[in-house]
């Protein structure tokens, strides 16, 4: 029924003059295009069977809390684009009664379907085509929990564009603590910078840093001069809310390319001057809006409900399904009327527990969701996870901080590591040990995945046909008896046994990024590492604690940002380097690696030769015993080996001083063990022909004027540079 | 029945999703909709056409009831309802009985009422009939001695066009019920929409010259109760605590000022040490339940410890609409609803000590948003309601003869 009603209204829109009159009357209906499908793949293996926004948050599936707060935001009409699995996205809306509800105060929910859309920009162009979209709307995807009132947004985005058509767009945002940690650690995500005028909140920069070492933004100066004044924002997040003009789509389909909603379309229309487009932000005041992103944010959007935050949409107020009423109880604990639960059972605080679920003796279930229909044996402890429905978890199971799908087996003693995801139906063995961080699912891992293909799930029939080695081991459950305490040991085929699925190595992320955005909580370790990298940032760094890198120049705070960048280049250099001393790198092709490194960080020719330098330096240090006399000798070595990439860098004699310099930064900071032997390498360097006599010289002239604490190394080698003067004026006494 | 399920699903959702509260704006859009359920009602031919009807409505009630069961308002006027049909049709029976001398099953003790009085009117037996429901009571001693004869004279129209035939009369019976039923609640929305009047009618003879009142938050009622009090030229001071954490004390405030009232705003947790300078606490009620316990706004409880300590009165105003009959069990918890902690804390402000990623992934902030306080009856000095001022313990009287005890669980008969 709704969907005819769009149709008419569709066709109105287009050729009748006779709508455009009532339009002018009433205000138009509030459309909202909810994207049911997020074109990433951070919730495989998952998403692989089921789309993301039907997966339960809560023992809701996204698209429900995303649906009902359009509905009650006013929107009259919303358009569910889905992509893949777009039968059962169809097939949910009709069940749960959102398509074909007709009637006045309800909201009209079409379902608009295609298959070849990879992206976001491919999704609006859809929805452009098929004119679908009359006025303004709200631009959501189906992972987007939130009870915000639009109202205030709407109106001003109305007012904006009264006054002024080319404001196209308004995009909500939200006050955070200004923590570089929060961003990471609540949702996982990264930290966002962005410019807004304080005036009239317009968005002049936007920035998305997917690393938080970059210490610097880079503003174009065309912003800072035309705009008198403007606020540089951290502590923001964004909710991924949207209202757009019409043009929106438009320009989305002019400009082909846009494929992500932010990279591409905010960042191209802020710097696109031609047009004129201009976005502006609304910040929330009160209400929730939170964006599931991954699992990190799915774990803290969860407890966020749990606390009701999204009020009212909580467990016990909003259930789209005819269960029993969950009720509240104290301490943020939700039961079903019908959980079967033990009298020895202990349900700690924030913790849900759906309908017809049992619960054994002794049980201690923490901070967790679990599902309905599910059986949890005795002595199970389940801790900070998600269990979804009809889960079987059989006596003396462990389950900490993991998500559990529908149908999935523990055998008794089981144990699930922090940070698991196993998908649908996996079954996990007697007494078998699920690693941390692992993903299991009954679908093997796409072997063909593509780094710039952002499709949310490849469809299964390509991509599986040749899996990985690692995952061949399907084992069955009756056999898959192997004590826990070998699979420890390691990731490979031992660590898999007892476990009915296939695990799946981390994808491109690597498994350095596996904790963030996971659901196991950040370790201790890497939360002071975070830690110490904001700390850095405020610029008080604390030597101690980083004898690592290479310290900086206090005198003058310009240099900080460069220094780091310079100490990062070295880094990588160094490994680079160290790669070539292993595995025997041929000479041309480490140049040409330096050589990449130095454009991809866009640094002197001189930078690098310091560099190189210094891994040499290095290397010998680390080849040396700990004998001053020794080390001589391992530098006398490593020098003779590279001196012809030495060479290759010291051209001019600018390249050799910046060597000379940064062996003496070397020998006061980093690398103290040399500094007894700086007069005695400095002639060695000479006779390599690393060093010319100019570069020895002019150092010697320079460091005249130095400081007496810089003069150490100077004096050190008084009688090397006396005697190549000497040589100098013989030189040219002989001419 | 299937005109009214957009209604009702409509109805649902916004008491779901919170859109509609307030116990009067509950009752009376419950009222509303239960009448548009009656008069879409069609009447099937079966005997029992009130159990019938009062099925429909209990199908209705049902759904309404678990859509938002902290309204408790809702449970009352579907009670109500069940009531007045019940009422309805023990008239029209007799009315039947009197005029076709069908038989019809209903309980002795009603027979014997009727036949005392033959000749009287549907409308005059239904208020027999809600005397003979009622429980014997002081009020209802004396009600319909001046009432009868009044309406005696519609009786005999009314009666000679019931009994025309059996089978006219049958049909004409069961439109009439439901007429009636219409009707009666077409009375009851009434009621709702002026039981402030009766209420505030009472409150020159509470409030007298020069008194300090105390009340906590806003209520409609005690807003009403005191401009009629004002506006019979008392003069007295009102101290508003201001209700955190919704503020509605600043709104009443206001509003009294406008209406030409002495007014001081205090903070909630200055009504200690206010109290002693108090002459009468006046405050409004989510709900009263059956034992005198009352639901109200949170902090009342200590509101009304605090002037029990002093030995101040506590009255609470309210409507009949807000009468349960249902007894609290586990109030704080289960009659209550815990609502977004961000009326208490801004959310960006705190975000950092939400991060559930740092510890072992159990929050250390917690907040907890009743909305509701359970102020039990001992603390109660007197209820002021639409039919006067009631002490704790009669409650249970009065809710007697609101409602018909097998009405306390609302459930349709044929899942029960």
């Amino acid at each position: 029924m709704s969907q005819k009603k769009s149709r008419s209204r569709g066709g109105g829109g287009a050729a009748a003059a006779g709508d455009d009159h009532e339009d002018l009357a009433r205000p138009p209906p509030l459309q909202a295009v909810l994207l049911a499908d997020s074109f990433t793949l951070k919730f495989r293996p998952i998403t692989l069977e089921r789309p993301k926004v039907l997966l339960p948050l809560v023992h809701m599936p996204m698209i429900e809390y995303t649906l009902t707060w359009l509905e009650s935001a006013g929107v009259d009409e919303a358009f569910v684009f889905c992509c893949a699995h777009s039968n059962q996205v169809k097939e949910y809306l009709e069940k749960s009664g959102w398509a074909g509800r007709a009637g006045a105060g309800s909201m009209a929910v079409t379902a608009v379907e295609s298959h070849d859309a990879i992206s976001a920009g491919d999704a609006l162009r859809v929805i452009f085509e098929r004119g679908l979209i009359h006025g303004d709307f709200v631009l959501i995807s189906g992972d987007t929990i939130s009870n915000m009132s639009l109202k205030d947004a709407l109106r001003e985005h109305m007012d904006r564009k009264k006054k002024d058509p080319l404001a196209v767009m308004t995009m909500i945002i939200k006050h955070s603590k200004p923590s570089v940690l929060t961003h990471q650690t609540r949702l996982g995500t990264d930290e966002i910078v962005m410019a807004i005028d304080p005036e009239t909140k317009e968005l002049l920069y936007y920035e998305d840093r997917a690393d938080n070492s970059n210490l610097y933004v880079t503003i174009d100066k065309d912003i800072l001069s035309n705009n008198p004044t403007l606020q540089l924002h951290n502590d923001m997040e964004d909710c991924y809310i949207d209202i757009c003009s019409p043009e929106v789509l438009s320009l989305f389909t002019d400009n082909f390319d846009y494929q992500h909603l932010r990279r591409h379309f905010v960042k191209g229309l802020l710097v696109d001057d031609i047009m004129g487009y201009k976005i502006y932000t609304h910040e929330l005041r009160s209400g929730y809006a939170a964006r599931i992103d991954n699992f990190r944010s799915y774990d803290t959007v969860s407890k966020d409900i749990i606390q009701r935050w999204t009020y009212p949409m909580v467990p016990d107020v909003i259930s789209n399904r005819n269960c029993s009423e969950s009720r509240l109880h104290r301490q943020a604990i939700y039961k079903a009327s019908d959980v079967t639960l033990s009298h020895s059972a202990q349900i700690g605080a924030n913790s849900v527990v759906g309908s017809a679920t049992s619960i054994g003796d002794h049980c201690r279930i923490l901070n967790s969701v679990i599902g309905e229909g599910c059986t949890i044996g005795k002595n199970v402890v389940i801790n900070g996870s998600y269990v979804w429905d009809n889960v079987v978890i059989e006596d003396g199971c462990q389950v900490s901080n993991s998500l559990v799908s529908d149908g999935v087996h523990l055998r008794a003693g089981a144990i699930v590591e922090p940070g698991c995801v196993l998908s649908f139906n996996v079954e996990v063995g007697k007494n078998a040990l699920v690693l941390a961080h692992s993903k299991v699912s009954l679908l093997p891992q796409p072997s063909n995945e593509d780094s710039d293909e952002e499709l949310e799930y490849a469809d299964t029939n390509s991509g599986v046909t040749d899996s990985p080695p690692f995952s061949s081991m399907r084992s069955n459950g009756d056999q898959a008896t192997v004590p826990s305490e070998e699979d420890e040991s390691g990731t490979s085929e031992t660590g898999t046994c007892g476990v009915v699925g296939y695990i799946w190595t981390s994808g491109d992320a690597g498994i350095l990024e596996e904790w963030r955005q996971s659901i196991a909580p950040i370790s201790k370790e890497k939360l002071e590492e975070l830690q110490h990298a904001v700390s850095e940032n405020d610029g008080s760094e604390d030597e101690s604690n980083n004898p690592t890198l290479p310290d900086k120049d206090d005198s003058s705070d310009s240099a900080v940002e460069d220094d780091d960048l310079i100490s990062k280049f070295e880094k990588e250099v160094e490994e680079t380097f160290q790669r070539a001393m292993g595995g025997g790198v041929n000479r041309d092709n480490l140049i040409l690696e330096i050589n990449g490194l130095r454009l991809a960080y866009s640094l002197q020719h001189a930078d690098c030769a310091g560099a190189v330098f210094y891994s040499v330096m290095k290397s010998a240090l680390q080849a040396a015993q700990s004998t001053n006399d020794s080390l001589l000798k391992t530098t006398a070595e490593a020098l003779g080996k590279w001196k012809d990439l030495l060479r290759n860098y010291t051209k001019t004699v600018d390249e050799e001083m910046e060597i000379l310099l940064k062996f003496e930064e070397m020998c006061q900071e980093t690398t103290k063990e040399f500094s007894p032997l700086f007069s005695k390498i400095l002639p060695f360097l000479y006779d390599t022909e690393v060093i010319s006599e100019d570069a020895i010289l002019r150092w010697a002239e320079e460091k005249e004027h130095a400081d007496e604490s810089d003069k150490v190394f100077v004096k050190q080698s008084e009688a090397f540079i006396q005697w190549l003067k000497e040589a100098e004026e013989e030189d040219d006494e002989e001419e | 029945m299937p005109d009214v399920q957009p209604l009702v699903s409509d109805f649902v959702l916004k008491l779901k999703r919170r859109k509609v509260e307030g116990s009067h704006a509950v009752a009376r859009q419950t009222a509303e909709l239960l009448r548009s359920v009656v008069s879409q009602h069609r009447m099937g031919s079966s005997a029992n056409q009130a159990a019938a009807l009062a099925d429909a409505v209990r199908a209705v009630g049902e759904q309404l009831i678990a859509a938002n069961p902290i309204e408790l308002a809702v449970g009352n006027i579907v009670r109500r309802v069940l009531h007045i049909i019940k009422e309805e049709d023990i008239s029209s029976t007799a009315v039947g009985i009197e005029g076709l001398s069908v038989t019809v099953d209903s309980d002795d003790e009603y027979d014997r009422e009727d036949d005392d009085r033959p000749s009287l009117s549907a409308a005059v037996l239904a208020a027999h009939a809600r005397n003979a429901l009622r429980a014997p009571s002081l009020q209802t001693l004396l009600e319909d001695i001046p009432v009868s004869p009044a309406i005696s004279r519609t009786a005999s129209s009314t009666g000679d066009s019931d009994g025309k035939s059996k089978s006219a009369g049958d049909k004409t019976s069961t439109r009439k019920l439901k007429h009636d039923v219409i009707a009666a609640i077409g009375d009851l929305i009434d009621e709702i929409d002026s039981c402030y009047e009766p209420i505030s009618e009472q409150a020159v003879e509470l409030i007298h010259q020069n008194e300090v009142i105390l009340t906590l938050g806003r209520s409609r009622t005690v807003k009403e109760f005191l401009y009629a009090a004002k506006e019979k030229k008392r003069s007295f001071r009102v101290f508003v605590a201001e209700g955190a954490p919704r503020y509605q004390g600043h709104v009443l405030a206001k509003e009294l000022v406008e209406k030409g009232v002495q007014t001081t705003v205090i903070t909630d947790s200055a009504v200690f040490a206010m109290i002693s300078r108090v002459n009468m606490v006046i405050v409004g009620a989510h709900a009263v339940m059956a034992n005198g316990g009352v639901i109200a706004p949170v902090g009342m409880n200590m509101v009304a410890l605090a002037a029990q300590r002093h030995a101040v009165p506590f009255v609470v105003v309210a409507g009949s609409h807000k009468l349960c009959p249902l007894y609290p069990h586990n109030p704080e918890v289960l009659l209550n609803e815990l609502k977004s902690p961000s009326d208490l804390l801004d959310f960006g402000e705190f975000s950092d000590c939400m991060n559930f990623s740092t510890q072992d992934g159990s929050p250390l902030l917690n907040v907890v948003n009743p909305t509701f306080d359970y102020v039990p009856p001992k603390l109660v000095s007197l209820f002021v309601t639409d039919t006067g001022g009631h002490s704790p313990s009669y409650m249970y009287r009065l809710i007697a003869e609101y409602y018909s005890a097998d009405d306390l669980v609302v459930r349709r008969k044929s899942t029960a």
